[in-house]
Parts: C-alpha cells; structure tokens; sequence
C-alpha cells in the first residue's frame, strides 16, 4: 500500500509539471500581454512602454521566460499583483484557508448526511420518506447552486434575520468560533446540498444493489441480524463506487467555491480569482489556476488511495 | 470497400450486434425505458419547453429584448403575467425566449462534446500503445483542472462576454473527458471480440472496423452521457452567466435573467423566482429521462450530470 501511494505520488508530479506548462501558455494567449493595459494611456510614451518590457523580460522568448518563471515559482516567488502589487503567494497564503474551511466543511456535511440518508433511503425502500426523500435531492441536484444560494440568503439573512448575509466575521463581534460557524452555515449548504444529494442517490442505489446479492443472504441466513448485516456486510461494498463518484466530483467542489464565494462575500480563492480576472491581473489568476489544479490533482490521488484501502481487490503492484 | 465482393454467407459479419434485431430492440429500449413513469413526465415537460421556446414569437407580443421604461417592474397582470423586469421587459416573455438559448447552448455544446469525446476516445483506445497513452495522458491533463476556472480563464481572454455561439464552443472543448475515458475503456473491450476479428480478417480498413463494428457497441454510455452533458452544459452556462463572464448581457437566457434581478430579490423575489424555477424544471426533466435511458441501456453505469458550479 505503501508503494502504491508513493508509486501514484510520483505520477502525479509529471502531471504538475504540464499543468504549469499549460497554465504559462493559457496566460501568453493574453491579448497585448500584461503592458496592454498602458496603451492607451496617453501619458506613457511607446518607449516607456519598452523600457518597461525589456525591465520585465517580456522581450525573451516564451521558453526562457518559462522556465525563469518556473524557478522563481519553485522558490516561492510567485510574482506580485499586477493589481495591489502584494506578492502574490502573501494574496493566496491569506484567502486559501477560508476556501478550503468552506470547502471541508461542505465536503464533511455532504458526506455525514448524503451517506445516511442513502442508507436509510434503502433499507426503508418504497416508503415515504424514500419517495420525498428521492424526488427531493432530484430538485437539489439540478437546482443552480447560485439560485439556491439567492433564496437561502432572501429566506434566512434578509427576511428571518436568523443568520447573517454575508461574509466571514461579523464587523459589529469580534472575531470567534461562533460567529466563524454562524457565517459558515449558509455557504456550506449551498455547496454542500448538490454532493449532498447526488452522494446519497448513488449509496442508495449502490447498497440496494448489493444488498440483493447471494452473500447478503447467506448471512441473513446465519440469523445475522438487518442492522449488522447491512453496516458490516452490505456497506462496505456498496461505498465503493460511492468513492468514485466521490472523485468525480471534486471538480465540481471548486466551481461551487466560487459561486458560494461570490454570493456570501466569502474572502477565498474563488473572489480572489474573479477580482483578478476582471482586473487583468495575470499573476494572480496564473497562481489560482496552479492552486486549483494541484488541490484537484491531490483529491484525486486520495480518492484513488482511499479506492485502494476499501477494495482488497485491487492488486499493487 | 471488400464488401459488395463477400458471399452472401458473410454478410452476417457485417451487421454489428446492436442493429440485428432491429425494430424488437427498440421495442426492448421503449419498454424499459418507460417504465420510469417519471422519465416520461419529464419528456413531457421537456417537449412543452422546448416548443414554447420556439414558438415564442407567435404566443407573446412582446419583444425579450425592446425595454419599456413606462412598465418598470410592474407586478403579475393580465398583460404580463409574471410582471416585468427592470427595463420594463415582459418576464414570460424573456423566459419563452431565454429558453431558445438555453436549450441551444445545452443541445450544440453536447453535439460538440460528445462527438470530440467519442472520436477521441475511441481512436486512444483503438489504436493503444504509445497513441493510447499520449491522448489519454492529454485527458489527465485537461481533467486537472478544475472545468469552471478554465472557462472562466477562456471567457476573460476572449472579451468578458461571449456570443451565444462562442460558450456553445467553449463548453464543447471542455465537456469531452469524461466520456473519452469511457468510449476508450468500452472500444478496449470491444476490439478483441470475435466478431471485430473476423472483421479484421476480411481486410477491413482500421476506420471501417472501428466506425462501423466497435463504435456501435459502444455507444450505450455515450447516449446517456449526452442526455446528462445537455442538463450539465445549460447549468453551467446559467452559472457563467450569473458570475458576469457568461453570455453578453443584452442575450436574453435564464442565466442572464437570473443575474439581472439579484438586486431586486427582496423588493421584486418573482424576478428571481421564475427563471430559477424554469431552469431547475427543465434540468430535472433532463436528468429523469438520462436517468431512465442508464436504466435502459447501460444500467451498471454510474454515469450522471456534471455540476461544474
């Protein structure tokens, strides 16, 4: 196991290494490059704008300026914002942590929930709350996460005044735990339901699936009794594919993020990212987009170690 | 092509053996298919949107685009039954209309995507080897990204708006992955059977085995990751829209709508409302009948809607 790990570790560094290839060259396609901004400013001359881009290196050609930019990237220098001019790793250092407190705690709630109530769904097949339950997370799946984001936001913040708008802390308390959960409970559902709905549909499926097997009926047959059944025998082999999906879905996570992001003023990633593209500032959505597919390439290696723990099936080797 | 020289006796070959039984087969799809009474409601509902959509300019008399700035946010009447929105626009209008967009942009993105995801990944898998390795290893890589930065990457670079035929392109290049994964795995398993050698053996060129015994066989998981790419392209555009990186805003789609009204959610909530509603309803709709087409024709599959957003 230990092997394998590693063995998926180290293929995913080639990986790493075209993804800044492909980030480099997206960010080259820039129509005018990063001096475009200046002109049409009247009060920088066409020299100026030439000294600039001989100070910047911009007059190299694109491979050398690659690998320049990979060396400072691998040393932590990741430029500075074209925008504030703060280095760009302090902008990412003070917005990726709330990204992924939002990100985990939406994770962990569709996980906690999604996976019970599959099960429950199942082993109470065909009654009520298995019809709702089914029709309902059809609507959450399809539901635009931004839609749903808006009426959460109209019913509990501006009608209910149960829970606040927007943003991270409150500006009236000081910063705490409590009021850290209080501003995470609107965002974490609406990036939670979507997973939270479709996890629960394939458990519910996967475990009715299994749980027609021989096996399961040999140990019923053994007088084992339906609760020790399906969570010792039934369960296991139905989280299987619900891992993959699992997997799946992580890209959607991130998509979410932003959205979440934008409609509660969360200061993550995601707003960072969308400030950036608006205010052209390359460096900044360069650095996103790194981020972003190396924290996808990491959730896909521990979807894939985590396939690894639950399916002794799967040979090492 | 070999074939008009074969005896009769071969002929046999050269059906593939998803078309041999013809019309029981259909009949077998339809069976299954509408069991899901669910799935049939959903074709329905998908129909009535649809033709409303097209059929847009003869039910409403207004114009989703020509505002009327004496009939601002006016309330559900007789006239206009859902109100008007900010510019004085009938809001059931801009939805019959936003409709034409939608399911456009749904529809042509999967086109796209599905044609790129099925040549490609049968191609990889057909070829294998180095070839194999090379264009799945570019499937990684697109994969490694998160779908919505690249297209908001894309969208930005190409002048913050796009035309309605630019985001059907750029949700087709980017929505083709998954499925060549599949198509390859399928063409994998397909290429050593029996039937492909014998095609082998009577000198068929590689296209003609690949296009026209192995594809067919693979098809299954294609046609239902089509109907889930539809329900996944229109969420998806919805959500550029509503980011300010979608459709210019002047194109009347749901997204945009959505969009317009979120700073009238408290004072004018229908705004938001019923574009909200009518694009849930119809990705509902969308993913009753994949669902029900899994069931049918590839029920092992976990193939499902992609939510980027």
């Amino acid at each position: 196991m230990t092997k394998y790990a590693l063995q998926r570790m180290i293929q995913a560094i080639p990986l790493l290494f075209l993804v800044t290839i492909v980030t480099y060259f997206i960010m080259n396609l820039a129509p005018g490059g990063p001096l475009s901004m200046y002109l049409h400013n009247p009060h920088v001359t066409q020299s100026q704008i030439a000294v600039l881009a001989k100070q910047l290196g911009l007059n190299q050609p694109w491979y050398v300026r690659y690998f320049k930019w990979l060396w400072a990237l691998l040393h932590g220098n990741w430029g500075y914002s074209y925008f504030s001019g703060q280095p760009v790793i302090q902008l990412i250092g003070e917005r990726l942590p709330n990204t992924l407190i939002l990100m985990v705690a939406a994770f962990l709630v569709s996980l906690c929930f999604g996976i019970p109530l599959g099960i429950y769904s199942a082993t109470h097949q065909y009654s009520l709350f298995d019809y709702t339950f089914s029709f309902l997370s059809f609507f959450a799946w399809a539901m635009p996460s931004f839609f749903f984001g808006l009426l959460l936001q109209m019913i509990f913040a501006v009608k209910l005044g149960w829970l606040p708008v927007a943003g991270m802390y409150s500006e009236f308390y000081p910063p705490s735990l409590w009021e850290l959960l209080r501003h995470l409970i609107l965002p974490t559902t609406v990036l939670g339901l979507g997973s939270l709905a479709g996890w629960s549909r394939f458990m519910r499926s996967g475990l009715l699936e299994v749980i027609r097997q021989d096996y399961i009926r040999t140990a019923k047959a053994k007088g084992l009794k339906e609760r020790s059944v399906v969570l010792k025998h039934a369960l296991k082999n139905a989280l299987l594919p619900i891992v993959t999906i699992i997997g799946m879905d992580l890209p959607g996570f991130f998509g979410g993020a932003v959205i979440t992001e934008e409609i509660f003023a969360w200061p993550g990633m995601g707003r960072l990212f969308l400030s950036a593209l608006n205010d052209r500032d390359y460096p900044v959505q360069m650095a996103a987009l790194l981020i972003s597919a190396a924290l996808l390439i990491l959730g896909n290696l521990l979807a894939d170690l985590a396939y690894g723990l639950l399916d002794p099936r799967i040979q090492y080797n | 092509m070999a074939t008009a020289n074969l005896p009769p006796l071969d002929t046999a070959l050269e059906t593939d053996p998803m078309q041999d039984s013809g019309v029981s087969s259909f009949r077998k799809f339809w069976r299954r298919f509408s069991r899901h009474r669910l799935a049939l409601v959903g074709l329905g509902i998908l129909v009535f949107l649809i033709l409303v959509s097209i059929f847009a300019p003869l039910l409403t008399p207004y114009s989703p685009t020509a505002p009327n700035l004496a009939h601002v946010l006016l309330p559900p009447s007789a006239a206009h039954p859902l109100g008007t929105d900010a510019l004085g626009r009938d809001v059931l209008a801009r939805l019959m209309y936003g409709g034409r967009v939608s399911f456009m942009v749904g529809f042509f993105s999967m086109i796209i995507a599905t044609s790129i995801g099925v040549v490609w990944g049968a191609t990889s898998g057909y070829l294998g080897g180095i070839w194999d390795t090379l264009m799945m290893r570019f499937v990684d890589l697109v994969m490694s990204f998160p779908a919505i930065f690249l297209l908001l990457v894309v969208l930005n670079l190409t002048g913050a708006n796009a035309s309605v035929g630019l985001m059907i392109l750029y949700l087709g290049l980017f929505g083709w992955t998954g499925l060549s994964r599949i198509v390859r795995s399928q063409v994998l398993s397909l290429r050593s059977q029996e039937y492909v050698e014998a095609a082998r053996a009577q000198g068929a060129s590689n296209a003609r085995i690949l296009f026209k015994h192995v594809l067919p066989g693979a098809m299954a998981p294609v046609w239902v990751s089509a109907a889930f790419g539809v329900a996944g392209s229109m969420l998806a555009e919805a959500s550029l829209d509503f980011l300010g990186f979608g459709l210019q805003p002047q194109i009347p789609s749901w997204g945009n709508m959505l969009d317009s009204a979120e700073s009238y959610i408290v004072t004018h909530p229908l705004l938001i409302l019923a574009p909200g509603l009518v694009i849930t309803i119809a990705v509902v709709a969308i993913n009753f009948v994949g669902d029900a087409l899994r069931d049918a024709l590839d029920p092992r599959s976990t193939a499902g809607m992609q939510r980027i957003g």
